[in-house]
């Protein structure tokens, strides 16, 4: 309890025996900040938000245990929403309404998240997506930030990396999935202002157990220097198998999506030179001294696999990197006035997270640019920077 | 282009002996009790799982496999013991609704009792792809059609040559006849519940090493293998097989030579053709009773 909450109660007790009045200790002095999630813990998308929830309970602990944040404690209040928009949807009403949260951070998915704007917009509070389409940041909306990089950046990098190499002819092949489809839409519209051609685009199913279909087809078709692989789950992992057993000799690039050591578990020998852009934070030990995301990742990794026992993984990272925008912004604001915490967030620059440094702007609820990426190459089962 | 034919016949094969694999187990039990199980891949996943969780615990892959099918055959028994047969008597479709629930209710307890994440199974023997005429193949796929055709092969003979087999072929027949010379139908229900869950689980376990294994890896494949014991006739272990590689040939040939988006969509078709002109399947019995 805050001296000046002590100082209001003996106040009270004072003017309660003076002249016997009904009085209450303040309550802007002494209650909580109420952090507001609704993250798929179970369902399809639980391996992205497992991760944000141990995350957020993690460091809402930790920032307590160092004195909170405006002299206040942080309360998180956390629902699963198992990856279904309406049952999101639900959720954010009962946090806006009844738990009366201060700001919202949550969102696992792109469809939970889109489903939870309108409110956040009607109800005027900060809402910190952790999801990664472009939709959700463009056009902007007033209220709504996210801190994943976008599919669009991973197909930039991607092809940039790609014409640094000198190649120019891709084959698509992606599954059926909404990041899939998001993705491989996202990479066909920028292909051909990055000066890639797209020579083939091939499709699998949500419970494909072959590619190698599709794959002879790309191998047969004249011209391919590339392949790219947007998706996730097992799909890219068979891919990546299938794709070594027809003995195809072009580069084999994945999305971002698959960035994680499970994927070379999965895919095994075969996943050897594969190529995909991801945050810093899954070569966090191997980056340079200098560089300035250094401390962050190294830290959370660190904090985050001392904790949970387990491989630290990027989307875990969203989380870390929405909940400390919030609390950023409240410190900058000096208030949780949720108006004031919006123009905060809108004004940070130059915060260091783990997806990247974070230069928001009335423009931009993301703020993140391509330099967030790196393009890693797996190397002896262990993912490195690609040279 | 022959190369290129040859290949997407081999993994079409491959793929359709898998179908195969658990629309036989579709069969059985639609034969035993005229139950559709719900439940069938649901045994394709706990044979996996149980694979993947028995060898990393140590044990050489010779003794996880039959462990793993013993385990899916005992919540095979299990399921029919105290979820089958406490309704019997109810209707076919309370019966399947059950199946649907069972299904549902080993997902989640694959979660507690394993985990949501896939894992991959060592091949049985290396990676290292053989071409054959000019198609590549994984040592994998011989495994999976070797095996499937051994596991045909045994069920002829167990259907057509042992009494316990000609009894379960005489239930599916005639219930009522078959109780009258004395063959006890009960346990032939809980016998091939069983019998499903060995098969399902076989095929969980041939397809892991190409395909890895999840909790929920039974949805899909327990679908197609739904969809090719339609194909060829519920209740026809040689339709089942039919159906199964008829399936999987057709899904990697559209994928190959029409457009890959469209391939669930053409197999799909195809089921409909076929079901539209020959309502009971390829090979199914040809009744009033279920028209």
């Amino acid at each position: 309890m805050s001296t000046q909450a002590r100082n209001g109660f003996t106040r009270c007790l004072a003017a309660a025996a003076a002249i016997f009045a009904f009085c209450t200790v303040p309550a802007s002095a002494q209650a909580p900040i109420k952090v507001g999630a609704f993250l798929s813990i179970t369902g399809p998308a639980s391996f992205l938000g497992d991760p944000e929830n141990k995350t957020l309970e993690l460091y809402v602990e930790k920032i307590n245990a160092s004195g909170g944040v405006l002299g206040r404690k942080l309360q998180l209040v956390a629902y699963d929403d198992a990856g279904d928009a309406d049952k999101a949807r639900t959720f954010a009403r009962r946090l806006i309404d009844q738990d009366k949260v201060d700001v919202l951070v949550g969102g696992t998915t792109t469809g939970t998240t889109m489903a939870v704007v309108p409110l956040a917009e009607a109800a005027q509070i900060p809402f910190i997506s952790l999801a990664g389409a472009v939709v959700i940041v463009e056009p902007v909306k007033k209220w709504v930030f996210k801190t994943p990089h976008t599919d669009r950046m991973a197909c930039e990098k991607i092809f940039a990396d790609m014409r640094s190499r000198k190649l120019s002819k891709v084959a698509l092949i992606s599954g059926a999935g909404g990041f899939d489809k998001s993705m491989r839409g996202e990479c066909l519209g920028v292909a051909k202002k990055m000066g890639i051609g797209v020579v083939a685009d091939e499709n699998y199913g949500a419970g494909d157990t072959d590619m190698t279909a599709q794959l002879t087809k790309i191998k047969n078709t004249a011209g391919v220097q590339a392949v790219l692989n947007p998706g996730f789950g097992q799909g890219p992992a068979i891919v990546t198998k299938n794709f070594r057993q027809l003995g195809i000799k072009v580069p084999l690039y994945q999305s971002h999506g698959v960035a994680s050591k499970e994927f070379i578990k999965l895919a095994g020998g075969a996943a050897e030179g594969v190529r995909l852009p991801a945050a810093a934070l899954l070569v966090a030990e191997t980056l340079p001294a200098n560089d300035k995301q250094k401390p962050v990742v190294v830290n959370y990794k660190r904090e985050y696999e001392s904790r949970f026992k387990s491989d630290v993984s990027t989307f875990g990272g969203h989380a870390y990197d929405g909940l400390m925008l919030a609390v950023e912004a409240m410190k900058k604001s000096k208030s949780t006035d949720k108006a004031k915490m919006r123009d905060a967030i809108e004004g940070i620059r130059g915060y260091i997270g783990t997806a990247g440094v974070v230069n928001m702007s009335a423009k931009d609820h993301m703020g993140l640019d391509q330099s967030a990426f790196r393009m890693l190459e797996v190397k002896g089962g262990n993912w490195v920077l690609a040279k | 282009m022959s190369a290129q034919f040859m290949q997407y016949l081999l993994t079409g094969l491959t793929v359709g002996a898998i179908y195969a694999l658990v629309a036989l187990g579709f069969s059985i039990i639609f034969n035993a009790s005229h139950v559709i199980n719900f439940a069938q891949g649901e045994f394709v996943m706990i044979g996996g799982m149980a694979t993947v969780s028995l060898t990393a615990t140590g044990l050489p892959l010779l003794l996880a496999i039959p462990l793993a099918v013993a385990v899916a055959a005992l919540v095979g028994l299990a399921l029919e013991k105290f979820a089958v047969e406490p309704a019997r008597g109810a209707s076919v479709i309370t019966l399947i609704i059950i199946t649907i629930g069972a299904s549902i209710f080993l997902r989640g307890l694959a979660t507690l009792v394993w985990d949501k994440q896939l894992h991959p199974l060592k091949s049985f023997s290396g990676d290292a792809p053989i071409v054959f005429a000019g198609a590549t193949v994984l040592p994998q796929s011989l495994w999976v059609l070797g095996v499937t055709l051994a596991i045909v092969l045994a069920l002829s003979w167990f259907f057509g040559r042992t009494l316990l087999g000609k009894a379960m072929l005489a239930t599916s027949h005639n219930r009522l006849a078959a109780q009258l010379v004395g063959i006890n139908v009960r346990h032939v229900l809980f016998l091939s519940f069983g019998l499903s869950a060995a098969l399902g689980a076989v095929a969980g376990i041939l397809i892991a090493p190409i395909a890895f294994t999840s909790y929920d890896v039974g949805v899909m494949l327990g679908l197609k293998g739904f969809v090719a014991a339609v194909l060829g006739g519920l209740g026809s272990g040689v339709g089942a097989v039919v159906g199964g590689v008829v399936l999987g040939i057709a899904e990697t040939m559209s994928a190959g030579y029409l457009s890959s988006a469209y391939k669930d969509a053409i197999a799909l078709v195809i089921m409909l053709a076929v079901l539209f002109f020959m309502p009971s399947g390829l090979f199914g019995k040809r009744g009033g009773e279920r028209v």
